[in-house]
């Protein structure tokens, strides 16, 4: 039976992680590779890096930085952040990266999903949106939330998936940050709107969120950062809670 | 030890690469006939799309040296569905060392399409043997290989589809190993061992 998806999400900026993060028995927390390969290890199944630097030479770090991280990991992670162009994504995935996420890129050009799904197949091309809920609808921001546009959630998603991505990585704007659970309602509209699998994200806080996202919410994997990296909820322990309520996880 | 993995545009190549770095095994990525030829065994990778990469193939005439390999060689992804007769993805005709035809999955409201996660092995047998039943591996995959005679492990998504095949020496794995925690490492060192 396919299993429901834990992905931890680092933020690394200039090559480093940037939440702050406390682990026993990790010398160095802001180092992207080995919290991933921590993660790895603790039964995570999938990681997400996303590129935050400002300036270039951040984004050349993070290049090369990928290819350490493909060097460690021994479980699928996507990196995402600043994509542009096919060739962007041809340098990450011949790195080591095995799917990009893009966001704002896609809004501005729309086909570049089309271009990016015939060159490297669907599966690696994850269509990352982020959205608020405001006056009964759900509209799409880009530049990290910050920039307002005229698309909706579900039709750009329906969109998406019609041009070629194989994955919705939807962030709630309105239950990012608040730690009171996922964006339930929207991810299960979203749901019967594509057949692609849909990643979760906003909202974590505590377990039984996560027991949410997956029954309520239909999702097919659910991404947090925060309640990982300052170690509120352990990977074991969410995935032995998931399993004794139920939900299909890997073991 | 020489394994040959055999370069073209398939975007797991890297990835395979670290892997057998990580389980301490020497190779080269090499288009070269003869390199590939001289080597002990051959790791055929894949991700992308059907008939992007078959091109890629016939363009370095890949295609015609493939069949020709007598020593183990191991397709895993998009180069097990290679390794068939045809594929419905863009109606490509393939290498043909399977006789089966690669098909779309239909998706549904409950399992989408394509298949992406941790899955696990059923009635696994042959080269892998029964240790694998009901391991996890990773799978992002629309199409699929539909079980047949050289099937030596299932998985259930829909339908029960090939999770890996083998016919002489051709192995193959539609899940990634590379990719694919111990379980993966494993299962590259089972073939390895061929």
């Amino acid at each position: 039976m396919l299993t429901k998806r834990i992905i931890p999400c680092l933020d690394v900026k200039d090559g480093r992680t940037v939440k702050g993060i406390n682990f026993e028995g990790l010398r160095d927390a802001g180092d992207p590779v080995a919290l991933g390969a921590l993660y790895a290890k603790q039964g995570a199944d999938e990681l997400v890096f996303l590129d935050i630097s400002a300036t270039n030479e951040g984004r050349g770090t993070f290049a090369e930085l990928v290819i350490e991280i493909a060097a460690e990991c021994t479980i699928p992670f996507t990196v995402g952040g600043g994509i542009n162009s096919v060739k962007d994504v041809d340098r990450l995935l011949k790195a080591g990266a095995d799917k990009v996420s893009i966001n704002s890129s896609a809004v501005k050009n729309p086909d570049l999903i089309n271009e990016l799904a015939k060159e490297f197949g669907s599966q690696c091309i994850v269509l990352a949106i982020d959205a608020q809920h405001a006056n009964g609808d759900w509209m799409v921001y880009t530049h990290g939330g910050k920039k307002s546009t005229d698309k909706e959630l579900y039709s750009w998603a329906r969109e998406g998936e019609q041009r070629g991505a194989g994955e919705i990585l939807f962030t709630s704007m309105n239950h990012d940050g608040t730690k009171n659970g996922f964006a339930i309602a929207a991810l299960n509209e979203l749901g019967k709107q594509v057949t692609i699998p849909i990643i979760a994200s906003g909202g974590a806080g505590t377990m039984s969120h996560f027991v949410d996202v997956f029954k309520e919410g239909g999702a097919d994997a659910a991404l947090a950062a925060s309640v990982f990296h300052f170690g509120e909820i352990a990977i074991p322990d969410l995935k032995s809670y998931l399993r004794d309520n139920d939900i299909a996880i890997r073991n | 030890m020489k394994i040959a993995i055999i370069k073209y545009n398939a975007g797991n190549t890297q990835s395979v690469a670290f892997a057998l770095d990580r389980i301490g095994i020497s190779y080269t990525i090499t288009d070269n006939p003869e390199e590939i030829k001289a080597s002990e065994k051959v790791i055929f990778p894949g991700v992308g799309e059907a008939s992007t990469a078959m091109k890629y193939l016939e363009n370095k005439n890949l295609d015609q040296l493939i069949p020709q390999l007598k020593q183990p060689v191991l397709g895993i992804c998009l180069g097990m569905q290679l390794m068939c007769q045809s594929s419905e993805e863009n109606d490509t005709k393939c290498l043909n060392l399977f006789d089966q035809t690669v098909k779309r999955f239909d998706a549904t409201q409950i399992s989408k399409v394509p298949h992406t996660g941790w899955n696990n092995l059923t009635k696994s047998k042959g080269w892998l043997g029964s240790e694998f039943d009901n391991t996890f591996v990773y799978f992002v995959h629309s199409y699929y290989v539909p079980v047949n005679p050289h099937t030596v492990a299932q998985t259930d998504y829909i339908v029960p589809f090939s999770a890996a095949m083998k016919k002489d020496n051709f192995f193959a794995v539609q899940f990634h190993p590379e990719k694919s925690a111990e379980i993966g490492e494993k299962i590259l060192k089972q073939f390895l061992k061929n």
